[in-house]
């Protein structure tokens, strides 16, 4: 399967260029960027690790730039986004999101199914990664 | 003294003496009035009767809407009428539109229950629409004051919480509506909801009228909707949702369909207009406590809200639904089947989304509002709209919004799914190119030809689709012009 998280999943994953572009975007509107890995993405994992704290006030792509190759470097096999952060007020929240690595092979996920009264079912999502294999080890 | 006692008594106040007197005399008119910050302002839309003054039109509006009636009445004299008297304060005529007059009137903050949609709205819309006086009457704006809609809760969930619960941002989000709306069982309905989620949408939709008749009971299609609604997620790794319709014919009934739903494990539940807006800002408490999105379907609006002349302006639809507190509302697609001139709906999406509002002329924003800290509301764009409009859409209709494609998802050639992998790669690479830079606006159709190229589902839908738009003019349109607001 292929994890469609973030807002660019349904396109062939971005170029360098094109993710300079789109941290270019974000700097122009003022917004603080930070670069976020997991080897845990459930569609409720809400706490990807970050790289570091979000890089404020920065004029220059480049620097994103660099620290999304260092994390690549410290995480070469799992999956990698990019967020951006709006501060004003009204929003003071995430406004960009989207994912710069993933895994060659990306097992997906396990519906479990709980029967319970009558025709009721509760439901649990699990990633098959994080069955098998300790965080660290699962890509 | 052969007066009798009643004689004696008679009050003597030219103002109070019995009989029919005009309501500008009366009181409700006044030119000097200064506006106060608590005031609560309406702007109706005026067609006197022949021969009656626009002045006097307009006071009677401010009367008949607060405390007047249609003769003196000395328990007046009880009260401190002149605080409750409503004031209208500026009357202009409407450009180029002979007759119609737009009337300003103010109203004390305290003719009002606290947080009571209702109780505001009987006031303002209660009586005086059937007021003889006047021809049509029409309510275009209104300006709540800080304090009032401090009683408001607003919307149970908002944008911004909306989409951290989603994981969602950075892009419009994408919905579909399940049709056919009537006659489809449990598990097709179910189906519909599977495939399109799993295609790329974010949401799927029961449509307005789909509550729990015969062909489909309303346990059914909870059950089978989550049924999909999980798959999906589990297959793409996404936050999923569909808007289960709890409408019902009682409000005890609408709360045992929300409890399942939340039982169920559904994020989002839908309601139509039509139920009334006391039990909307009842299911909205209900919403806010219980972690869940509160979809609005604006089923009956129409009947009041597109004649230019009589009725009440959608943007005061919003401004009401935002106090009332739900999250979604419809609110025109401009380039769809549905009435919406863009200057219009970029009025509509401003009360919906902003902090504070501008005075906006063009756009129909007579008065600057400030929300008061009350939540965003995400507007939704649905009605004959498709991918190959996806530069326009993004262009009249930013981020905060959810496309809705339901005839552009499920009527695909080559399946649901197809349909919804178009919308989703359409959506994204317009995204793409405009936070790029790329004028894609202009360069709309070449872009999406060529995300066509890598997208086989795309190309068929912009195949398909090539060409089709609604173009009639609209009927709801701006009276002070900045642009030509020709529909696209």
């Amino acid at each position: 399967m292929r994890l469609t998280q973030g807002a660019f999943s349904f396109l062939p994953d971005l170029t360098d260029a094109q993710i300079q572009k789109q941290v270019q975007y974000c700097i122009a509107k003022g917004w603080a960027v930070n670069i976020e890995w997991t080897d845990d993405p459930h569609p409720r994992n809400t706490y990807w690790d970050l790289w570091g704290l979000p890089l404020f006030d920065i004029k220059d792509p480049a620097a994103v730039m660099f620290e999304l190759a260092e994390c690549r470097k410290a995480n070469p096999t799992g999956y990698i986004k990019m967020q951006a952060f709006n501060a004003s007020i009204g929003t003071e929240s995430c406004v960009h999101a989207f994912i710069v690595q993933r895994p060659n092979y990306e097992p997906g996920f396990f519906l479990q199914r709980t029967e319970s009264d009558g025709r009721f079912i509760r439901y649990t999502i699990v990633s098959y990664a994080t069955q098998k294999l300790p965080a660290g080890d699962r890509y | 003294m052969s007066q009798s006692v009643s004689e004696r008594t008679r009050i003597k106040s030219d103002r109070y003496e019995s009989g029919v007197i005009p309501y500008a005399k009366m009181g409700y008119w006044d030119a000097a009035y200064s506006v106060k910050q608590t005031d609560l302002l309406a702007l109706f839309r005026i067609t006197p009767q022949q021969g009656v003054d626009p002045v006097e039109a307009t006071a009677a509006v401010a009367g008949e809407s607060s405390t007047a009636t249609w003769t003196v009445v000395w328990t007046d004299l009880l009260t401190a009428c002149d605080v409750y008297r409503a004031k209208a304060y500026r009357v202009d005529p409407v450009p180029n539109t002979p007759g119609q007059y737009f009337g300003y009137v103010a109203y004390e903050v305290d003719l009002f229950e606290e947080g009571s949609l209702a109780n505001m709205t009987a006031s303002i819309i209660g009586n005086v629409f059937g007021f003889k006086a006047v021809k049509a009457l029409r309510l275009e704006d209104m300006r709540i004051p800080f304090a009032y809609l401090k009683t408001f809760q607003g919307p149970a969930t908002g944008v911004v919480v909306e989409r951290e619960r989603m994981d969602k941002f950075g892009r419009p989000l994408l919905g579909a509506t399940v049709k056919p709306k009537l006659g489809l069982s449990g598990k097709n309905y179910g189906r519909v909801v599977f495939e399109g989620l799993k295609g790329g949408l974010d949401f799927l939709k029961d449509d307005e009228n789909i509550n729990s008749q015969a062909f489909m009971r309303w346990r059914e299609r909870f059950l089978y909707c989550q049924e999909g609604i999980q798959r999906a997620a589990a297959a793409t790794g996404e936050v999923k949702g569909s808007y289960l319709n709890v409408t019902a014919g009682t409000m005890e009934a609408v709360y045992e369909r929300a409890e399942y739903a939340k039982e169920l494990g559904s994020i989002v539940i839908m309601i139509d207009l039509v139920m009334g807006y006391t039990a909307i800002q009842s299911i909205a408490y209900w919403a806010r406590n219980n972690d869940m999105i509160l979809h609005l379907h604006r089923a009956g609006n129409s009947t009041y809200a597109r004649q230019k002349n009589h009725g009440i302006n959608f943007r005061v639809i919003c401004k009401w639904m935002r106090m009332a507190g739900v999250d979604h509302i419809h609110a025109g697609t401009v380039v769809g089947k549905l009435e919406g001139d863009p200057l219009m709906v970029k009025g509509f999406y401003h009360t919906l989304l902003d902090v504070k509002t501008d005075v906006n002329l063009p756009q129909g924003l007579f008065f600057a509002q400030d929300w008061a800290s009350l939540r965003k509301c995400l507007p939704v764009a649905s009605g004959g709209i498709h991918c190959g409009q996806m530069h326009q859409l993004l262009n009249y209709l930013g981020d905060d919004v959810v496309l809705q494609f339901g005839g552009g998802t499920i009527g695909h050639p080559d399946g649901i799914q197809a349909g919804a992998t178009a919308n989703r790669v359409a959506l994204e690479i317009m995204v793409l190119a405009r936070n790029e830079g790329r004028d894609y606006v202009a360069e709309g159709p070449e872009i999406l030809q060529d995300a066509a190229k890598m997208c086989g589902p795309l190309q068929t839908a912009l195949d398909l689709w090539k060409g089709i738009s609604f173009n009639y003019a609209s009927t709801d349109t701006a009276d002070f012009s900045e642009t030509a607001t020709a529909n696209v």
